[in-house]
């Protein structure tokens, strides 16, 4: 690693220095590919996001791939109702590593104002690692920004190699998120444990 | 070798191999080194918007259908070659109106076969 008042040093004197890991970094948080996928209203926020006045271009995530194998990035842009929490569960599974999620808005994260609804998924981080949550209902396009360089700054801190890598970079980390399905009463199972260790209640 | 006209050649042709093909050996490297592949059954399903796969990605269609793909021809030809025809049909000398009645006439033959064939009966 080179001490970053050296670089800035070197910098002045015309001398550009970086690692591997640092361009790697770069060229993927400077080319998140997203889903174009929209679950509810949320999603046409993220339609505004994409369009002239807020210009997600500028962030280099402007095209909206039609197929995960194709997508980084998969925003959760509404309500997930237990009818269509499969279909997010297998869709994500069917992307390449490195993929990343954001959960946009309150349904996505909790269920929001359907949390009591017994048809409606309470957050979508019960079956897939997500790594922005935007809270909202529904979040602005200025959130959605706020939450993709959030994004980029994780992908900018994750390392190549050593104990704390990504999962995509390590041969032990699981790879396939299970696919629940339609029980009688909810979804079987109704969460990933390995993704969501059931919360302690402390009384 | 040098002398020989071709040798330019060759050496451009080794270029532009190279240049396609070290993009890929690198990409191919990286995955080597850094990311190891984990495929599992989900993940190598035929993509369907979500949905449970069914079946095989290779469907066969059926030959039968190249009459539609003939008589969408004759149609759509036709048209794109009488827009043009349409528009300077004033100024047209008598051996191009020729010309262009050979060639609607030619549409119509195939249009008649089709029809004799029963081919424009929706079944």
């Amino acid at each position: 690693m080179v001490d970053e008042g050296l670089k800035i040093e070197l910098g002045k004197q015309g001398v550009f220095v970086t690692t591997i890991e640092e361009l790697y970094n770069w060229g993927r948080r400077s080319s998140i590919w997203p889903m174009q996928f929209g679950l509810a209203c949320c999603a046409i926020e993220m339609i505004a996001t994409t369009m002239a006045r807020y210009d997600l271009a500028r962030f280099g995530a402007e095209v909206f791939r039609p197929s995960p194998r194709q997508a980084d990035m998969m925003i959760i842009s509404g309500t997930v109702t237990k009818k269509m929490a499969p279909q997010v569960v297998r869709l994500y599974n069917q992307m390449a590593e490195p993929k990343y999620v954001i959960a946009m808005g309150a349904c996505a994260i909790s269920g929001g104002p359907f949390k009591q609804g017994y048809n409606v998924l309470k957050g979508i981080d019960r079956y897939i690692p997500v790594d922005v949550h935007i809270p909202g209902c529904p979040p602005r396009p200025e959130a959605l920004l706020q939450a993709f360089i959030k994004l980029q700054e994780k992908i900018d801190g994750q390392h190549l190699t050593g104990e704390g890598r990504p999962r995509f970079l390590d041969a032990a980390a699981q790879g396939e998120f299970p696919v629940p399905e339609q029980g009688a009463h909810d979804l079987e199972p109704s969460s990933n444990k390995g993704v969501w260790p059931l919360p302690v209640v402390i009384r | 070798m040098a002398s020989n006209p071709y040798f330019s050649l060759a050496v451009l042709f080794l270029a532009a191999l190279g240049f396609g093909l070290a993009p890929l050996g690198l990409a191919w490297l990286w995955a080597k080194v850094y990311a190891p592949a984990k495929p599992n059954h989900i993940k190598n399903a035929i993509y369907e918007c979500g949905l449970v796969s069914k079946g095989d990605a290779w469907i066969q269609f059926r030959s039968a259908y190249y009459l539609y793909a003939i008589i969408f021809l004759i149609f759509d030809v036709e048209s794109v070659f009488l827009l043009p025809f349409a528009v300077a049909f004033t100024g047209l000398g008598a051996a191009a109106c020729v010309a262009m009645l050979v060639f609607v006439l030619l549409l119509i033959e195939g249009l008649a076969w089709a029809w004799a064939k029963g081919a424009l009966t929706w079944a």
